[in-house]
């Protein structure tokens, strides 16, 4: 289909800012919680479980009905349908049904006419619970075999014979932190009742088309009778693909049994209390390699914290068992991967879905190996990764599109990586208090949904008879510029300006059924299925002026100059009239599902991606031995987005992918107490990086290339890879921790986040090697 | 009550007005002004950054700071702006256009907050003459990784305000009474001189005084509490003097910490630092010395330099006044000598002699806008190698900012060397049993407090000691 347009093929795109830039910087940008409310509309607030898990005897709401401004107040008993908002598993409580398994867990829904009202009135429920017995850690729920699912195994060849057979081998383990998202604007959703039973939501939400069918079925209505809208959020990274379900439920069920307009606008604290986070992991492993470093043998063990309840855990833990190879050749390999259930809150999809989780296992194994032997370590990651001959994922999947090795080789040179190693290594050793490190790491990220069927996309485009288009499509705008995007494939079809196109809200009532924006996959499939709408269109405009000016099809260009049709010329908005004279339809849908993909996941075999993205990145950074304190002093970034759709839009994916990723693993610590209580739930304790936390030296380059696939433009997804390459960031600093004492052939033992009391203690540690 | 201010030049009169109202509640759901964004309503994400402007004699000086926990009647008799205020007409200022053309915002929903604030910088407002980084310290950005934010901080210069209007008006405010009222139950006194101050606290026994509500905020926003009968010592000129001299430094206990730093960074380099990193700079064009020290807090971050400094407290009541050394005023956790009817009206600090060698020091997991794990001030006097003086204290290592005497006693009288100050490192650890939470653990505060004299001692023989002071070998 798509070979056959010119339109299609690759075109240098113009990087226009964000579509919503103008408004951003104005204020006027209206995000969910920023339209006229009105007079009659009630604010709500969750009562919330103080017990990890526990049995409810009875509850005492009077003082909550009592307090003022309280208009209503909830229960389990009060919906009509489902008590459910989880995305598979029918797992998630709208408001819990006798047992809590998890603090925080809503348990009634406060309506009031304030949201202070609201929120005071909650506090006032007397609960009398029977606690439980409690999982609330890695180990305790290893020891109670306590799961959501069986434990998964992805294997190739004998890894316990190669292991054996293996010159060198290497036991280890290590603990990597959740992250919060950490969104700007909180879960926030504003539900009205219409006519007849019908419900509209305005809702931060990634996943629209789930908020519908949830609400629906909550409701015990059809789909049909719920809409939900969504212009923008204020930032999401994965906590608004299933988690605004609960607050937009919420909301639903109050209007719908007081007819009144309700808003659930949750506070920071109890939203980062309630919503789930990206998944902590435990790493073991066993390495078996010979003495230049190749990796000949791997057992790798991923024990993850999935929390209460199963969200979308089995599919983030599938993606740490396809990222565990990241760039790397693993002749005989397992990876076993447990999904641990635990009384804490439900963990969830975090940019790079587990990704980024199993890309550090198997990074800092090289980091490993390469100490053990004294070695660079970026000569052992390098004579590991993918080639000719050794090409083939643990999981089956050819590496059709490997990169990695000229990619790595490019920016070796351009950030002088060995002349600053030994530059460090002199710097180090003339410096008993500061030491630095420095390290290039690679990434190879899957693009695709690992669940097939939501490898589809659909669109609307409405071309009006003044020559304006609109455009709506399922993805949704978190900030990642996915708008502006697509809008530009659009007006390159019709080739007008792209101010001729406006950009609507993602609505349910326009493009049905759609999938998560998300596994940075938005440009991809909404990309490709506007696309096919707006050709749908276009086609028709070339038939209708090939029929009325008496030339081929082949003789109608659409040009920036105007459509020419044989000898005649027209602007868009005269074709667009004349057409809608001519009686020719001017709106059209468009489909997408991406080609080519099968995975079979009782076996861990298949191909479940489209392709590959590919970035590394070169770190370099300081520590204080006597503190613990770091800094990341420079970074320099070559990452891969085939043939970009804007390129501005996708270098600010990649720093702000990067700086996230560094977040995770320095400064970023979810700490919980010994009674599921998490105790960072506020950015007074949460600490995401500061402006000054952006190495001063930072440069981000793109790679020369396109998709080998025919993706649109031939482009790559970008929201997720780029996050992963601040693994650097974390091997740089083991790296400066290991100058502590250059000779130990050890790695320093160090956990993520790298706070600086981890430093501190590592240091302190491998000086007493 | 009702409370008068000046938005975008025009005069606001709100009626009614509840005490604990916020700036941030008003302008986004009475007002409808919703570009100011409530991120966490707490003065942390720095997503309802605004301007308020005091009158300063015949000009405005503009301040950005967090609405969220800025209570209504504080903006009595101020000016305002918004970023509904910076392109009223839909042009966007040079700032603005340099914003949305160079990738500054990507979610938008900080985008606001981080235009006031270089905006702030643009037209020079207190405190935000420092580098764009450090103006930006408390605004919170998740989607960017503030590249292109920072760029466009450097790259747009001064900007034109003209606030000759905005003077008259503020100056006519000027001579009404002060926004003092009540509310139900609730009320409000906004005295104008430490004598009224101490008049209402002899009679309002409970009241609860209030300045920049950096922290009083927090207990309306997240505690939810109601709070009868405050005090607002904004208006108080008095309390805002800042006394200069050879000696040292008197400031009024109303001084906020953004005015404060150019004087402690003359008093020492490390204070000047250290205030750098107190908050975002919202925080400190709100909250005050005096309010940093009377609430007790357990770790400062002023109060253990200025006990090592050797810094002085007086407090004021209606009987007269009090001086104590500084340490003296930390009785125990969440509890000061502060009789209810007191209150702190300035503080002293001497200015180091030039034989004194200081190092403060503040460890947080974040470098900027943090709260400490540790955060510790070293004083020693040196003669001719020898230790003749030590003060030392920390704050997060007990329930109160304390000196460390067995340390202090193990430095006086020794040579100044690795090796006393190894000796003094290991009688700093008798000196505290500091508590493990959230900011770290006993072991960690332990280690990391000792290491700070082994640290002073190698920047004394010129070791790269500071991670925040070194480039990358990248050229």
């Amino acid at each position: 289909m798509a070979d056959r347009d010119p339109a299609w093929r690759v075109l240098p795109k113009p990087s226009h800012p964000h579509d919503s830039a103008p408004l951003h910087v104005t204020g006027a940008a209206r995000y969910a919680d920023d339209g006229p409310e009105p007079a009659d509309m009630l604010h709500l607030a969750f009562g919330q479980s103080a017990h990890a898990h526990a049995r409810i005897l009875s509850m005492d709401l009077s003082a909550v009905r009592a307090a003022e401004g309280v208009v209503q107040v909830f229960t389990a008993a009060d919906i009509p349908g489902a008590n459910d908002v989880s995305p598979v598993a029918g797992d998630d409580r709208l408001l819990a049904d006798g047992e809590v398994i998890c603090v925080g867990q809503a348990i009634f829904l406060v309506a009031a006419t304030s949201q202070r009202a609201a929120r005071k009135a909650a506090r006032l429920a007397k609960i009398d619970y029977e606690p439980l017995p409690a999982c609330l850690t890695i180990e305790a729920a290893q020891a109670a075999n306590s799961l959501i699912e069986p434990t998964q195994r992805m294997a190739r060849g004998d890894a316990d014979a190669a292991l054996a057979n293996a010159p060198h081998s290497l036991t280890g383990s290590f603990d990597m932190g959740g992250q919060d998202h950490f969104y700007l604007e909180g879960q926030v959703a504003l539900a009205t009742p219409g006519e007849d039973g019908q419900i509209h939501l305005l809702c931060s939400t990634q996943h629209p088309s789930e908020v519908q069918h949830l609400v629906a079925h909550m409701l015990h209505r059809n789909s049909a009778d719920v809409t939900v809208e969504v212009r923008r959020m204020g930032g999401a990274f994965g906590g608004k693909e299933t988690q605004a379900a609960l607050f937009a439920a919420a909301a639903a069920l109050v209007a719908d049994k007081t007819g009144r307009p309700a808003k659930f606008r949750c506070d920071r604290d109890d939203d980062m209390v309630m919503t789930g986070k990206r998944h902590a992991f435990r790493v073991g492993y066993d390495v078996g390699f010979d003495a230049q470093g190749h990796v000949l043998a791997l057992r790798l063990r991923l024990a993850s914290r999935c929390g209460a309840t199963v969200d979308l855990s089995p599919a983030i833990n599938d993606r740490a068992m396809f990222h565990a190879d990241n760039c790397y050749w693993l002749p005989d390999v397992e990876i076993v991967s447990e999904r641990l259930k635990t009384n804490t809150v439900s963990d969830t999809a975090f940019r790079g879905f587990g990704g980024p989780q199993g890309m550090l296992a198997i990074e800092r194994i090289m980091d490993d190996v390469a100490a053990h032997l004294g070695h660079d370590p970026l000569a052992v990651r390098c004579i590991n990764l993918y080639g000719p001959g050794r090409d083939v994922a643990p999981y089956g999947m050819t590496i059709a599109d490997n990169i990695a090795p000229q990619l790595i080789a490019r920016l070796r040179t351009d950030a002088r990586y060995d002349a600053r190693s030994a530059a460090i290594a002199a710097f180090n050793a003339a410096s008993p208090i500061i030491k630095k490190g420095i390290a290039l790491t690679p990434v190879k990220f899957g693009i695709s949904f690992t669940t097939t069927h939501l490898n589809q996309a659909g669109a609307l485009v409405l071309v009006y008879a003044d020559g304006s288009i609109q455009i709506n499509h399922g993805g949704t705008e978190m900030g990642q510029g996915l708008y502006i995007k697509v809008a530009q494939v659009v007006a390159d079809v019709f080739a007008v300006p792209i101010d001729r196109v406006r950009i609507t809200a993602t609505r349910t009532d326009k493009v049905p059924n759609t999938s998560a924006t998300a596994a940075s996959s938005g440009a991809d499939l909404n990309g490709m299925a506007a696309y096919n709408a707006a050709m749908t269109i276009r086609d028709r405009l070339t038939a209708f002026l090939a029929r009325t000016f008496g030339c081929a099809d082949t003789d109608v260009h659409f040009t920036p100059e105007g459509v020419i049709a044989g000898t005649e010329r027209l602007t868009f908005a005269q074709l667009c009239r004349k057409a809608h004279i001519g009686r020719i339809s001017l709106a059209a849908t468009g489909f997408y599902a991406t080609p080519g993909i099968a995975y079979d996941r009782a076996a861990h075999q298949g191909r479940p991606f489209y392709y590959f993205a590919y970035g590394a990145a070169v770190s370099e950074v300081a520590i204080d031995t006597l503190t613990g304190e770091h800094k990341v002093l420079a970074v320099d970034i070559l990452h891969d987005v085939g043939r970009w759709l804007n390129r501005q839009i996708d270098i600010g994916q990649i720093e702000g992918g990067f700086i996230q990723g560094q977040g995770w693993l320095t400064t970023e610590e979810l700490i919980f107490d010994d009674q599921g209580r998490l105790l960072t739930h506020s950015p007074a304790t949460y600490k995401i990086p500061t402006a000054s936390d952006r190495p001063a030296h930072m440069t981000i380059s793109l790679w020369d290339g396109e998709n080998v696939e025919p993706t649109i433009n031939r482009s790559k997804a970008v929201g997720e890879p780029p996050f992963m390459l601040a693994i650097s960031v974390f091997s740089a600093l083991t790296r400066a921790v290991a100058a502590v004492a250059p000779d130990v052939r050890a790695l320093p033992r160090l956990d993520a986040p790298a706070t600086p009391e981890r430093i501190l203690r590592a240091v302190s540690e491998h000086r007493a090697r | 009550m009702s409370v008068h201010f000046l938005l975008d030049g025009d005069l606001v009169e709100i009626a009614n007005v509840d005490p604990t109202a916020t700036l941030l509640d008003h302008l986004r759901y009475t007002m409808r002004r919703t570009g100011t964004k409530e991120g966490c309503a707490e003065g942390d994400c720095g997503a309802c950054t605004v301007l308020v402007g005091d009158l300063e004699g015949d000009t405005i000086q503009w301040r950005a700071v967090n609405a969220c926990i800025l209570f209504l009647p504080m903006l009595d008799g101020r000016a305002l702006l918004t970023v509904e205020s910076l392109a009223p007409d839909g042009a966007l200022n040079p700032l603005q256009a340099c914003m949305a053309a160079n990738g500054s915002s990507q979610c938008g929903f900080c985008t606001p907050g981080f235009v006031m604030s270089l905006y702030g910088r643009c037209v020079g407002a207190s405190g935000h003459d420092l580098p764009v980084a450090d103006v930006l310290a408390g605004n919170l950005c998740r989607c960017t990784g503030y590249g292109p934010i920072l760029a466009a901080g450097d790259a747009t210069g001064p900007l034109e305000r003209d606030d000759s209007a905005t003077v008259a008006v503020l100056k006519a405010l000027r001579d009404k009474p002060a926004a003092s009222g009540h509310h139900g139950d609730r009320r409000w006194f906004a005295p104008r001189s430490s004598a009224a101050l101490a008049d209402l606290l002899a009679d309002y026994r409970d009241a609860r005084m209030v300045a920049g509500a950096t922290d009083v905020g927090l207990w309306v926003t997240k505690g939810l509490r109601s709070i009868d009968t405050l005090i607002f010592l904004g208006d108080i000129a008095e309390l805002q003097a800042i006394d200069e001299s050879p000696a040292g430094v008197r400031l009024g206990a109303g001084v906020r910490y953004a005015d404060a730093h150019a004087a402690f960074a003359r008093l020492h380099p490390d204070l000047g630092e250290l205030t750098r990193r107190i908050g975002g700079l919202q925080v400190r064009n709100a909250g005050t010395v005096g309010g940093n020290i009377a609430n007790g807090s357990p770790i400062g971050d002023g109060p253990p330099a200025f006990i090592a400094l050797g810094a002085e407290l007086t407090l004021r009541s209606r009987d007269g006044r009090r001086t104590m050394t500084l340490e003296d005023y930390f009785l125990d956790y969440g509890k000061q000598d502060r009789r209810p009817w007191e209150f702190v009206e300035s503080l002293w600090i001497p200015r180091p002699g030039p034989d004194a060698i200081i190092h403060i020091a503040k460890l947080s997991r974040r470098f900027d806008s943090d709260i400490s794990a540790v955060c510790g001030a070293i004083h020693l006097t040196v003669d001719e190698g020898m230790i003749s003086a030590a003060r030392i204290a920390f704050g997060g290592m007990a329930a109160t900012p304390r000196r460390a005497p067995l340390c202090e006693a193990a430095l006086v009288g020794q040579p100044f060397t690795l090796a006393t100050m190894e000796q003094a490192a290991a009688a700093l650890r008798a000196d505290y049993a500091p508590l493990s939470d959230v900011r770290g653990s006993a072991a960690y505060r332990l280690d990391a407090a000792a290491n700070l004299l082994l640290r002073l001692w190698h920047r004394e023989q010129g070791q790269a000691v500071s991670v925040l002071s070194l480039d990358a070998v990248h050229g």
